[in-house]
């Protein structure tokens, strides 16, 4: 154990964590930027700085650890000072196009510049550097103008998705995120699964699919489990006028915290197809009680109402239930279905029929 | 899986991946595997005929031939145990039928096994090593296991390893299978299958019976079918949907309600499923799309996706996780227990309504005064509180829980029990766990003269199952929007294929034309397909070679030829 003090509060905390660790768990706010919880600290946004007594420099708090009566104020007029020097170089070559930009109201240089009272200098290179939506992924809209060099990306790449897509080039003025050694980020192997997005703190990564539909407080956002595969992934949907227009990732997500893949980040617009049924609809010679035959005007479809549909129905089964017997019918419930929904079916062929043919894709 | 996901992928010091291509039909749990390997150090062995992605992780690839997974199982077994490897004490206290176990594993000597599964001998001692001395192992697989005429065996001789290994009932061990669609374990749990009840009770238990025929208010006792009598609850274990499917061209079948499935594109034979559909008398369809199945439907239903409606689902690792609605059901369509629901009672309504001509034993009595009879259900927590009451394992699993936000995994017997993340701690369900002698089958249809090529059949990380979400999904359609049909370089080479080419892969049952993807993915011999695109579906050229037991379909192995389509 050991004795610091945080802004004058005397803390008793056990060596080998960071300043950054101790001061959020004794309820002191220390800003960051290229930080988070799920990465490996890397220190290189300075935005985390405190003034340790007896320091030549400010510390980035998020690697540096405690040591035996470390005093560390979070608030100096040095720290605050070289915190919004920081964030000043940061918007000087930044776009401001933030009444337009779709994070708008999500972006953590937005609000630590609010917070920080910047003002945005006026020297640096506000215009376009990089050619903007530049990768042709049709998942992830890339805008490296929008970059503060931060590299949550490309660590969430290497951390959580393991697969190493994004990586540095260049230093200085010059440097910059690139996909592979500079190709598409398809051609660097990218399997589409928008981690870096869910994990980039500005604009410079964001969703295509859903660019220009609404910003975050414009949306519903509905946690629910994803209906792809079984490792039983939540997230949030993101719904705007009754329309399911994203997803995003839940952080307290019990099976998969920030990660998901593709199909479960970027699928989703299946919910919405105009291939969707909506009405029910039944062959016509069912409704004119003619012989089933497979051709011709009998075999049309024709759109009735819901007590229509479900009168045939239970009539077919009573027909057939009386003609050759409960099992010579079949039910095949589903494995994309509810519990609730499995269970019912269940019920129906068992309690309703009489049957035990019932079954589904477990096998397929 | 008998551990969850998380505590394999923290503690366990090996995996065993054997029929699992985890990084694209399982993502987010593959990429798990990945940060363990790199960042935890932890062993992986991939045993696998293809060089799937996670193989680049592996500490060693071995790749059997298809269909030879138990001699490769049992060779590990014959060198763990000539090693003196085993986990002694776990055999003795835990385990039974040891030693006729032991003397088939003893016909499996490594030199015998190189040859079948065509593994060399250095790399199958390579491999025993690895898993034998890294413990906690977990071993994890998916269809890759199961889907041969031999998937309870395949599946059984996992178990055996285990056990012999003293991997089960523990940390960062076990047996894993991977379950593919969202709720597969669900629908299994809620007696979506044809011998069991909800929590695998089995229909032919004089007891399971009795309990649900009070429960919903039939007569209790076995059903007799003499003349369409039917009373009570049947004891004759159901048809499976792989014996449906033929069933119907044998006058078994007439009429089939089909909730959110595709047969057309899922099953084996496609062409033998189209046939059965168009014998169908009345196929009633509940989808959300008009699926290739639909041509068949007399009725068509329609139901909503997952973000209309609230309910739950169970994970892969038995949790059960709450569905939430988050849109009103689109146009006219209703959550599809509602449909069923109505079908119900509508159809009970006719069974048990007094009509002169009806023969008094062709009406359904049911005791409308039972305590779960109803089918008025107001939203699906009323359903769960029915499936609490009947379900034994999910006896504690409420919504209300769920929403408090705790997280479950069956078995959760009461409201007070906090789930099981880890199965057979203590003991096995059948008590002790029994080793089985389980020898060699070689696949059904194996490569000859006429069909010299294997065919496995799989998904891709883009698209999901028959396709009718996926194919729905217009950045997934950019990034793989037709059917690619894996071929190694080599067998390329001496068809003449060079670049992207369009070639005929036939089986005795159909043919389909695709674009080859040139890749050692697939060792030479092999092909490799999916059944994500009607065009192209695998399906037209697999069989319904069926395990006897479990009654799932070959579709690892099938033989096929492959020509290059003339331009």
């Amino acid at each position: 154990m050991v004795n610091i003090t945080i802004d004058g509060q005397c803390i008793e905390t056990e060596a080998g964590k960071t300043i950054l660790q101790v001061a959020k768990e004794n309820g002191i706010q220390i800003p960051t930027l290229c930080y988070h919880k799920d990465l490996s600290p890397t220190g290189n946004c300075r935005m985390c700085v405190v003034e340790v007594k007896g320091g030549r420099f400010l510390q980035a708090a998020c690697v540096t650890q405690v040591w035996e009566g470390m005093e560390i104020s979070t608030v100096s007029e040095r720290v605050m000072k070289d915190r919004k020097l920081t964030l000043e170089f940061m918007l000087a070559n930044h776009p401001l196009d933030c009444l337009t930009c779709d994070v708008g109201g999500e972006c953590e240089l937005q609000d630590l510049a609010y917070d920080y009272r910047v003002e945005v200098p006026s020297w640096g290179a506000k215009g376009t550097r990089y050619p903007v939506d530049s990768d042709p992924n049709p998942f992830v809209r890339v805008d490296f103008n929008k970059c503060i060099l931060c590299r949550r990306c490309v660590q969430a790449c290497a951390e959580i998705q393991v697969r190493d897509v994004w990586g540095v080039a260049k230093r200085g003025f010059e440097e910059q995120i690139v996909a592979g050694a500079g190709t598409t980020m398809l051609e660097a192997r990218c399997e589409s699964c928008g981690q870096c997005v869910a994990y980039c703190p500005t604009g410079a990564l964001s969703n295509k699919m859903n660019y220009g539909t609404a910003r975050a407080h414009q949306v519903k956002k509905v946690t629910t489990t994803c209906s792809y595969c079984g490792v039983g992934c939540q997230f949030d949907l993101l719904v705007k006028n009754d329309k399911v227009i994203g997803v995003s990732s839940n952080p307290d997500a019990p099976v998969n915290g920030m990660a998901l893949c593709v199909k479960g980040r970027y699928g989703y617009d299946y919910i919405h197809h105009h291939d969707r049924l909506l009405k029910p609809r039944v062959r016509r010679y069912l409704l004119e009680g003619v012989k089933k035959e497979r051709t011709g005007s009998p075999w049309d479809w024709v759109e009735t109402e819901w007590d229509t549909a479900l009168d045939i129905v239970a009539k077919k089964f009573k027909e057939t239930r009386d003609a050759t017997g409960a099992d010579t019918l079949g039910f095949l419930t589903s494995a994309k279905c509810l519990n609730e929904e499995n269970y019912l079916m269940n019920k129906l062929a068992r309690q309703v029929i009489g049957t035990n043919n019932i079954d589904h894709c477990a096998r397929l | 899986m008998s551990n969850s996901m998380d505590d394999v992928a923290k503690e366990a010091k090996c995996f065993l991946i054997i029929g699992s291509n985890t990084t694209e039909q399982h993502p987010v749990f593959g990429t798990m595997l990945r940060r363990a390997v790199r960042f935890r150090g932890a062993k992986l062995v991939v045993a696998d005929p293809r060089k799937i992605d996670i193989t680049e992780f592996a500490t060693l690839h071995i790749r059997q031939r298809p269909g030879t997974d138990i001699p490769l199982i049992n060779g590990l077994m014959y060198i763990i145990l000539e090693k003196g490897w085993e986990d002694k004490a776990f055999v003795a206290e835990r385990t039974e039928n040891f030693d006729e176990f032991k003397a088939t594993v003893m016909n499996y000597p490594p030199d015998k096994v190189a040859e079948i599964t065509g593994i060399p001998v250095e790399k199958l001692y390579e491999a025993a090593e690895i898993i034998a001395m890294n413990s906690p192992m977990a071993v994890i697989w998916a269809m890759g296991i199961t889907q041969h005429i031999v998937g309870v065996r395949n599946v059984m001789s996992l178990a055996n390893l285990q056990m012999l290994l003293g991997n089960m009932g523990k940390p960062g061990s076990g047996v894993n299978p991977l379950r593919g669609q969202n709720n597969v374990q669900g629908a299994c749990d809620m007696g979506g299958l044809p011998n069991v009840y909800p929590a695998y009770q089995p229909v032919t238990s004089d007891e399971a019976r009795e309990k649900f025929a009070k429960a919903w208010g039939l007569d209790s006792g076995p059903m007799t079918v003499d003349g369409g009598t039917v009373r009570g609850l049947s004891s004759t274990v159901g048809l499976t949907v792989t014996e449906m499917m033929p069933g119907i061209l044998e006058g078994k079948i007439k009429s089939l309600y089909v909730l959110g499935e595709d047969p057309v594109m899922s099953d084996p034979d496609t062409k033998h499923i189209r046939h059965a559909l168009e014998t169908l008398d009345f196929l009633v369809l509940q989808e959300i799309f008009p699926s290739e199945t639909s041509v068949y439907a007399d009725v068509l239903l329609p139901g909503v996706s997952f973000a209309e409606k609230t309910g739950t689902f169970t994970n892969t690792e038995r949790r059960v996780q709450m569905v939430n609605k988050a849109i009103k059901p689109l146009g006219d369509a209703r959550p599809d227990w509602w449909i069923t629901a109505e079908i119900a009672k509508r159809t009970l309504f006719l069974l048990s309504s007094f009509d002169k001509d009806d023969k008094e034993e062709e009406r359904r009595k049911i005791n409308m005064d039972a305590l779960w009879a109803k089918w008025d259900y107001r939203d699906t927590s009323e359903i769960m509180s029915e499936i609490n009451a009947l379900t034994p394992s999910y006896g504690g699993i409420t919504h209300a829980r769920l929403l408090k936000g705790e997280r479950l995994q069956w078995p959760c017997p009461t409201t007070e029990h906090p789930g099981t993340p880890i199965l057979h701690t203590k003991q096995f369900t059948r008590g002790k766990g029994k080793f089985m002698a389980i020898d060699h089958v070689p696949p059904a249809e194996l490569p000859d003269d006429d069909y010299p090529m294997v065919m496995s059949t799989g998904r891709v990380l883009y698209h999901w199952h028959g396709g009718q979400m996926t194919r729905r999904a217009k950045g997934l359609m950019q990034v793989y929007g037709e059917a690619l049909v894996e071929l190694n370089p080599m067998d390329a080479e001496r068809l003449g294929v060079n670049g992207k080419k369009l070639l005929r892969i036939t089986s005795r049952r159909g043919s389909i034309v695709a674009e080859a993807w040139i890749t050692d993915r697939v060792p030479p011999g092999m092909v490799y397909a999916n059944f994500h695109f009607p065009a192209a579906s695998a399906n037209e050229l697999t069989q319904a070679a069926l395990d006897p037991v479990a009654k799932i379909p070959e579709y690892k192995v099938t033989a096929v030829k492959v020509e290059l389509v003339k331009e």
